[in-house]
């Protein structure tokens, strides 16, 4: 069977800067990859080839077996590739269930009159993320006034409605506290659970380690590393993400005395 | 949050989310709306006028009144659809003007029938919009910076044309040309009502409000011009045509000042080609007192609407008080203060809940 997505080979140049560089990735129906870099590893370069901000210019990107350049981010929705960006996934001052449906709106009525369907589209926003396990109080308040965590989920639960077959998301859990981080994998493994293939970039290794299969490591365009989850364990993954022995030399400059805080 | 609302979530969970929703007090969604600062302001303006201005409550005032008001309010409700997108037109007041002149002159010079240029007038006036509003999706340039470019500009034309066809400051009249009292009609004829005689353009800034309001609340295009306005990266990265959307904005400041400056030629017959400046302040004021943001994404078309009104109600009603009309900007500029910060205040009251 055909990846849902698979990358081959690709690269990216910004004028004279190599922003990727041979860059292979596989994602699999029910299965989350992990994208792995410290920050300027070509992570957003890589989520924005495959959301369709950007086209890349060499090697291959196929979708189902499919080879494709995908030429905006509508491009890619219509072919199931939904992308949750870390802070720009939804407008503030927009209502939860405007939110939800934003770029996709439903209209009942035809010609000059036809209209949002917001009966439907308020009931729809509510069942969809109830079924994810969010209890919204009201999809009438700005979305901005919910918490970062809460906002992330009805992100996901809107890309999942909308018939994904690829979720990917842009360090969901960056900004968030433990507790919340913990809410947005548990909605990320529901997601996988559902037959959903997801690309989960982040560079926080504990996070990544919980719910991912498969793990690629980014370092400045190229990749470091891939591996099958039982290839490798989560102090190899976080000495690798970190640069294996640029870390040790830190961890010696570091210690003095007392055990350096552990964050 | 308050502690109406959020207590509940974990002592009833088998309640229906509808019976929670039904908590919310009808005076909170009221607190809600943007045009509440608006309306409040505009029933203060009409108390303190009708006890200062014994003249005012007289229904013949009451349409002067509403029709000072429709002037303003025809450009306020499409200036307040741009905002809401997120961007700006200074050009709004002069393009009124150009409009006015172009299709007074194009029907003088070139044809017997003034229909024909107003047929020409709105494809140049819209041609304007698509110019601000390509410039600034293409450029990425502030629309500040843009539209500021165009007012010179159309400054400049507006003069320069008009003294190289007209040799005058103004244009000719066109009163005596075929299609003049139909096009009368349309733009600047009077309706009587209970004995008291109404603009027509009441109804224009009427309509147009209808109308922005249903596009704004209840179309897909609506969703997306709060959503350009609010965060336009976000939009776009949903699939929300950002660029058609704001050039729709700015076509549709370009019709209403089209119905403006039709209004315009045919209410006086002449164009006087220096007029319109500085008017475009008085419609992005009107919008910002009916509780748009200027940084965009939040506001309303009934908003810029009850803006416009007390913009209304103030000109008229110094008039009516027998005071000295010198006063009149001193008052809107105050009232724009007071207005924003009680709007500001009302927001902030809502949000704390």
């Amino acid at each position: 069977m055909a990846a849902l997505v698979e990358l081959t080979e690709v690269s990216k140049h910004y004028g004279n800067i190599r922003a990727l560089d041979g860059v292979s990735l596989r994602v699999n129906a029910g299965e989350i990859t992990c994208v792995l870099g410290d920050n300027g590893a070509g992570k957003s370069t890589l989520i924005k080839i495959i959301a369709g901000l950007h086209q890349h210019d060499g090697g291959d990107f196929e979708i189902e077996g499919e080879p494709t350049r995908l030429t905006s981010p509508r491009a890619a929705l219509e072919r199931g590739v939904a992308t949750v960006y870390q802070d720009l996934a939804v407008v503030p001052l927009m209502p939860v269930w405007r939110n939800f449906f934003l770029g996709s709106e439903p209209v009942t009525g035809r010609g000059p009159f036809a209209r949002l369907d917001v009966a439907a589209m308020r009931r729809t926003t509510r069942d969809a993320l109830l079924r994810m396990g969010i209890d919204l109080r009201d999809v009438d308040q700005p979305i901005g006034t919910l918490s970062g965590g809460e906002r992330q989920c009805v992100a996901i639960a809107r890309a999942i409605h909308f018939g994904a077959k690829v979720l990917v998301l842009d360090e969901p859990t960056a900004a968030l506290g433990v507790k919340q981080s913990g809410v947005v994998l548990k909605y990320v493994a529901a997601a996988r659970d559902q037959g959903i293939g997801v690309v989960l970039i982040t560079h926080n290794p504990h996070h990544a380690y919980l719910v991912a299969d498969r793990f690629i490591l980014l370092k400045r365009g190229t990749m470091a590393g891939r591996y099958e989850k039982s290839e490798i364990d989560l102090d190899e993954l976080t000495r690798q993400m970190a640069g294996g022995s640029e870390l040790e030399e830190l961890s010696h400059e570091l210690e003095r005395g007392e055990e350096p805080s552990g964050s | 949050m308050t502690a109406a609302t959020t207590g509940r979530t974990d002592e009833e969970p088998e309640e229906a989310p509808d019976e929670r929703l039904a908590r919310r007090s009808p005076a909170r969604r009221l607190l809600n709306r943007p045009e509440l600062g608006a309306v409040m302001g505009a029933v203060a303006v009409f108390v303190f006028f009708a006890f200062v201005a014994d003249s005012f409550l007289q229904a013949s005032s009451l349409a002067t009144v509403l029709y000072a008001s429709s002037t303003i309010g025809i450009m306020a409700v499409p200036v307040a659809l741009l905002m809401i997108g997120g961007e700006f037109d200074l050009s709004t007041g002069v393009m009124v003007t150009s409009s006015a002149l172009v299709s007074s002159m194009f029907s003088y010079q070139m044809t017997a029938n003034v229909w024909v240029g107003v047929g020409v007038s709105l494809l140049v006036t819209l041609a304007i919009g698509l110019f601000n509003g390509v410039m600034l999706t293409r450029t990425g340039l502030p629309s500040f910076i843009i539209t500021l470019g165009t007012f010179l500009m159309l400054t400049g034309l507006n003069l320069g044309l008009t003294n190289l066809v007209s040799g005058t400051v103004s244009t000719k009249s066109i009163s005596d040309m075929e299609g003049f009292p139909s096009a009368r009609k349309l733009f600047a004829s009077h309706l009587t009502l209970f004995g008291v005689d109404f603009q027509v353009t009441i109804l224009w800034w009427l309509l147009l409000m209808a109308v922005a309001t249903w596009i704004l609340l209840r179309t897909r295009a609506g969703n997306w011009i709060f959503a350009v306005g609010g965060g336009s990266h976000a939009a776009r990265a949903v699939g929300v045509p950002v660029a058609r959307t704001k050039i729709g904005l700015y076509l549709g400041v370009a019709l209403a000042a089209w119905i403006s400056g039709q209004h315009l030629l045919f209410n006086y017959d002449v164009v006087q080609s220096g007029e319109g400046v500085g008017n475009e302040l008085i419609y992005i004021a009107a919008a910002v007192i009916g509780g748009c943001l200027l940084t965009g994404g939040y506001g309303s078309a009934v908003g810029a609407a009850v803006g416009a009104l007390i913009f209304g109600m103030t000109s008229k009603g110094i008039v009516y008080a027998a005071w000295n009309p010198d006063w009149f900007k001193f008052f809107l500029g105050a009232m724009l203060l007071l207005a924003t910060l009680l709007n500001a205040w009302i927001r902030k009251r809502a949000e704390a809940g």
